[in-house]
C-alpha cells in the first residue's frame, strides 16, 4: 500500500485550474523527484498538499497513511508528519529560530502525544540536529530567516526538517538561489535524513539537484500534469534534451 | 459635616434608593450619592480627615472643571458621558458581599488566569473573592513593607501619605500635571479616590520591584487614581502597575493621574500592563480609560522610563509623557498597544527637551485587530535652550484583518538648531504567507499569531520586569484570540 496516494487531483488558485489530474503514489521511504518547467503547477501541488488556503482542490482526493489529507488544517498536516520545506523561506521579525522551532517542536509532539520536550532537552536536541547542517549556534539565535543569507535559509529549512521528524517532506526548489558550496552542504544535509521511514517528493527545475539526493523515481509535470514518470534516468534524459523532447515549449508555460 | 439643605435630600433620598438594595442607610460611613457637585467633594476629603489645604486644592480643581470642556481631538469615539450619572465615592464592599471562594465565580475568568498562569491566591483577589477567605494579604505587606522601611522607602496609600508625609504630598501634588492640566486630570485632581505614594530617599536603590504588593493591594483602587512618586538625588526605583489579568470592575470611567519626579541622577521606571474589560465582541460595554501620566526630569543625568502593554478597555486614552529639565536627563517610552473587536486606543506620549544634551527614545508598537482602531500620537518638542537635544522614534504597526485601522500622528517642534530628532514608521500586515508557514510548522492559527505579535513587540517586551515579560506575552495571545480564522 502506498504511503502516499494522490488520485485524479485537480487544483485552482483564484478560480483558475492549475492542477489537471494528478496522480502519484509514493511508497514508505521514497524518494520522488518533480522536475519542470516554471508554471507547471509544481509550486502549487507542494501547498495543495500541505493545506495552503487559496489552493482549492476541485477534483481527486490525497491519502496520507489512509487518512484524507484534504480534510486536515496545515498544523494538522504538519502533526501528521508532513513537511514542506518552503521556496522561499519566510521571516519573522523578533522570534529567534530557537524560540520558534521550540513552539513548533512541542506543538507537534503534544498533537502526536508524545511529552513536550524543556528547556534543557530541547537545546541539546537542537544542538544535534544543527551539527548535520553545520548550523551555528549564532543562526539558531538569530530571528526566524531575517537577514540569512539564500543558502542560510535554505540549510535553516532542513534543519527545521530535521527538528519537526517529518514521515513525509516535500522540498520545493530547496536548489533554487544556492551556490555550490551550500547545495553539497544541504543535500548532504538531506540524504543523513534520508530513512526508511521517511519519504520525500523533491521538486526542482534542475537535474544538478539530483546528482546529490538520487530518486528512486521521477515526473515530469507540465501544465498541470504528468507528462513522463520513470526511474532517475529519466532527469538525465531531461538535462540532455531539455523539456522539447516532452512536447513542452518552455518560454510558453513560464508566462501562464 | 453639614451639608446644605437641598444636597440633604438629595443624600436621603440616595439613601433610601440604596437601602433596596441591601446597603446601609448610614451615608456617614459608606457612599456618596450619585452626581458631582461641591458637597461631594468636601464629602471624598471629609471621609479621609485630609487637612484643608488639600480641600481647598479639590475645590479649587472643581471648579475650573466646571469651565472646562472634554477634549475631542482625540481618534475615538465613544458616547457622551454623563458626569452627573456616576458614583465618585463608594467605600471598598464589605467582605459578606463579595464572593466567599473561587467556586462562586464566573468559570469564564477562571479560565483566562488559567491561561495566564496567574496563581490561585491571586486569582481569588482579583476575582474579588473576599480576601481573608482565602489569603492573609496583611502580613505579607507588612513584609514587604518592613523590608521598604529599613531603607526608609516611603510606600504606602496617597491618602495615607497626606497623613503621614504632608510637606512631601504638598510640595509635589500637582507639580508635574497641574491641576488645571485638562479635563480628566481635572477632574481626577477635584475627586481623585486613593493611589500610590512612593518616596525613595537620596542615593537609595530600592530593593524590590514595587510590583507584586502592588499586585495584591490592586483591588479597589477606585476609578480616579493618583499616584505619585518621588525619586531623591542618585536613587532608583522600578514601578509596575496593573496586572495581566483581567480585574473585574464595575465603574466604566477610570480617569488616573501619575505624577513622577526624579532629581539629580536619579531614575525612575515605570511600567504598567492594562487590561481592564475591552468590551463585548459587539463593542458593548468596556472601560473608559483616560489617563494623565506625566514625569520630570528635575535633575541632572535623571531619567524616566515608561513601559506600557495596553490591551484593555473599551477607550484608551493615555500619552505618559517626559519633561527633560535636567542637564544630560534621558526619556523613554516603550509602548505595546492592542485593539481588538471594537477597541479603541489613542495613545502615545511627549518628551519636551528643555535641558542640555537630553536624549528620549520612543517605541511605540500598535496592533489592530478585527474593527479596533489604533492611534500613536506623540509630541517631541526641544525647546531653544535644548542644546545637543536628541530624540529617537520608531512607530511601528500591525494589522491584523482588513477592517481594522492604525494612525499615526507625530509632531515635532524644533526649535534649537542644534537638536536632532529622527522619525521612523512603519505599517505591515501580519501575512498570509508567515501565517501559513507558522501552521506548516505545526502551530494552530491562535499560537501562530500570537508568536508573530510577540516577535513584532520584542523590544518592548524586554523592558519589562522580568516576572511579568512572560505573562504579558501570554496576554498578547489571549487578547488577540478570534482575530484570525
Amino acid at each position: 500500500m502506498s504511503f502516499l496516494s494522490v488520485k485524479n487531483l485537480h487544483a485552482a488558485v483564484g478560480g483558475k485550474e492549475i492542477l489537471k489530474g494528478i496522480d502519484l503514489e509514493v511508497g514508505e521511504g521514497e524518494i520522488h523527484a518533480i522536475m519542470g518547467p516554471n508554471g507547471s503547477g509544481k509550486s502549487t501541488l507542494s501547498y495543495v498538499l500541505s493545506g495552503r488556503e487559496g489552493y482549492d482542490v476541485t477534483q481527486g482526493e490525497v491519502l496520507f497513511n489512509g487518512e484524507n489529507v484534504l480534510d486536515m488544517a496545515p498544523h494538522e498536516r504538519a502533526a501528521a508528519g508532513i513537511y514542506l520545506a518552503f521556496q522561499y523561506p519566510v521571516e519573522i521579525p523578533g522570534v529567534s529560530n530557537l524560540s520558534f522551532l521550540k513552539t513548533a517542536v512541542n506543538a507537534v509532539r503534544t498533537a502526536r502525544g508524545e511529552p513536550e520536550l524543556d528547556a534543557l532537552n530541547f537545546l541539546k536536541f537542537a544542538r544535534e540536529k544543527g551539527k548535520i547542517l553545520e548550523m551555528k549556534d549564532e543562526l539558531l539565535k538569530r530571528p526566524v530567516n531575517v537577514g540569512f543569507s539564500g543558502g542560510e535559509k535554505k540549510r535553516n529549512e532542513i534543519f527545521q526538517m530535521a527538528m519537526l521528524e517529518p514521515t513525509l517532506a516535500i522540498l520545493d526548489e530547496t536548489d533554487s538561489g544556492l551556490d555550490i558550496d551550500a547545495l553539497r552542504i544541504v543535500s548532504e544535509g538531506v540524504n543523513k535524513l534520508r530513512s526508511p521511514h521517511r519519504s520525500m517528493i523533491v521538486i526542482t527545475h534542475y537535474q544538478r539537484l539530483l546528482d546529490h539526493i538520487v530518486p528512486d523515481f521521477v515526473h515530469v509535470l507540465a501544465d498541470g500534469k504528468f507528462v513522463a514518470s520513470g526511474g532517475k534516468e529519466l532527469a538525465l534524459e531531461l538535462e540532455k534534451d531539455g523539456y522539447a523532447k516532452f512536447g513542452i515549449d518552455e518560454s510558453a508555460s513560464a508566462a501562464a | 459635616m453639614t451639608p446644605p439643605a437641598e444636597t440633604a435630600t438629595v443624600l436621603e433620598e440616595a439613601a433610601k434608593r440604596e437601602y433596596k438594595y441591601g446597603f446601609v442607610t448610614d451615608i456617614e460611613s459608606e457612599f456618596a450619592p450619585k452626581g458631582l457637585n461641591e458637597d461631594i467633594v468636601r464629602f471624598i476629603s471629609d471621609k479621609k480627615s485630609e487637612p484643608e489645604w488639600l480641600l481647598e486644592w479639590r475645590l479649587v480643581a472643581y471648579r475650573h472643571w466646571l469651565t472646562m470642556r472634554e477634549p475631542k481631538w482625540a481618534f475615538v469615539d465613544y458616547p457622551e458621558i454623563d458626569f452627573q450619572d456616576s458614583y465618585y465615592y463608594a467605600a471598598p464592599k464589605r467582605s459578606e458581599d463579595m464572593p466567599q471562594s473561587l467556586d462562586e465565580v464566573d468559570p469564564k475568568l477562571l479560565e483566562t488566569y488559567k491561561k495566564l498562569g496567574i496563581p490561585l491566591a491571586e486569582q481569588a483577589i482579583l476575582a474579588g473573592v473576599a480576601v481573608d477567605a482565602v489569603f492573609d494579604s496583611v502580613s505579607v505587606a507588612t513584609t514587604f513593607k518592613e523590608k521598604l522601611t529599613e531603607v526608609g522607602v516611603v510606600f504606602c496609600p496617597i491618602s495615607e501619605a497626606v497623613q503621614t508625609h504632608p510637606e512631601l504630598v504638598r510640595k509635589y501634588l500637582g507639580s508635574v500635571v497641574p491641576y488645571a492640566d485638562n479635563f480628566y486630570a481635572t477632574l481626577n485632581s477635584a475627586v481623585f479616590s486613593d493611589g500610590t505614594f512612593v518616596y525613595v530617599p537620596k542615593g537609595v536603590r530600592c530593593p524590590m520591584e514595587l510590583s507584586t504588593y502592588f499586585r495584591i493591594n490592586a483591588a479597589n483602587t477606585g476609578q480616579f487614581e493618583r499616584t505619585l512618586i518621588i525619586a531623591d538625588e542618585g536613587s532608583y526605583v522600578s514601578y509596575l502597575e496593573g496586572c495581566t489579568a483581567p480585574m473585574r470592575d464595575e465603574n466604566q470611567l477610570h480617569a488616573a493621574v501619575v505624577e513622577l519626579i526624579a532629581m539629580d541622577d536619579a531614575e525612575i521606571k515605570y511600567s504598567t500592563v492594562q487590561n481592564w474589560y475591552p468590551g463585548d465582541e459587539e463593542g458593548r460595554g468596556g472601560i473608559y480609560n483616560f489617563v494623565t501620566k506625566r514625569g520630570i526630569c528635575r535633575g541632572k543625568n535623571s531619567k524616566i522610563s515608561w513601559t506600557q502593554v495596553e490591551t484593555g478597555s473599551a477607550v484608551t486614552w493615555k500619552y505618559p509623557s517626559c519633561i527633560l529639565e535636567g542637564d544630560n536627563s534621558v526619556g523613554e517610552f516603550y509602548s505595546v498597544a492592542i485593539t481588538n473587536n471594537y477597541q479603541q486606543a489613542d495613545t502615545g506620549t511627549k518628551m519636551i527637551h528643555i535641558g542640555k544634551n537630553t536624549t528620549s527614545t520612543i517605541i511605540s508598537k500598535g496592533i489592530s485587530a478585527g474593527h479596533g482602531q489604533n492611534t500613536y500620537r506623540g509630541l517631541v518638542k526641544a525647546m531653544a535652550s535644548a542644546d545637543g537635544a536628541r530624540n529617537y522614534t520608531q512607530c511601528d504597526s500591525l494589522l491584523i484583518g482588513d477592517e481594522c485601522g492604525a494612525h499615526t500622528v507625530p509632531y515635532i517642534e524644533v526649535s534649537n538648531p542644534g537638536a536632532r530628532v529622527e522619525h521612523e514608521a512603519t505599517t505591515s500586515k501580519i501575512s498570509e504567507d508567515q501565517l501559513f508557514y507558522c501552521q506548516q510548522r505545526g502551530l494552530d492559527p491562535e499560537a501562530a499569531v500570537s508568536l508573530i505579535v510577540n516577535g513584532f513587540c520584542k523590544e518592548v517586551l524586554k523592558e519589562l520586569p522580568m516576572e511579568f515579560a512572560v505573562e504579558a506575552q501570554k496576554l498578547l495571545g489571549v487578547t488577540l484570540e478570534g482575530s484570525v480564522g
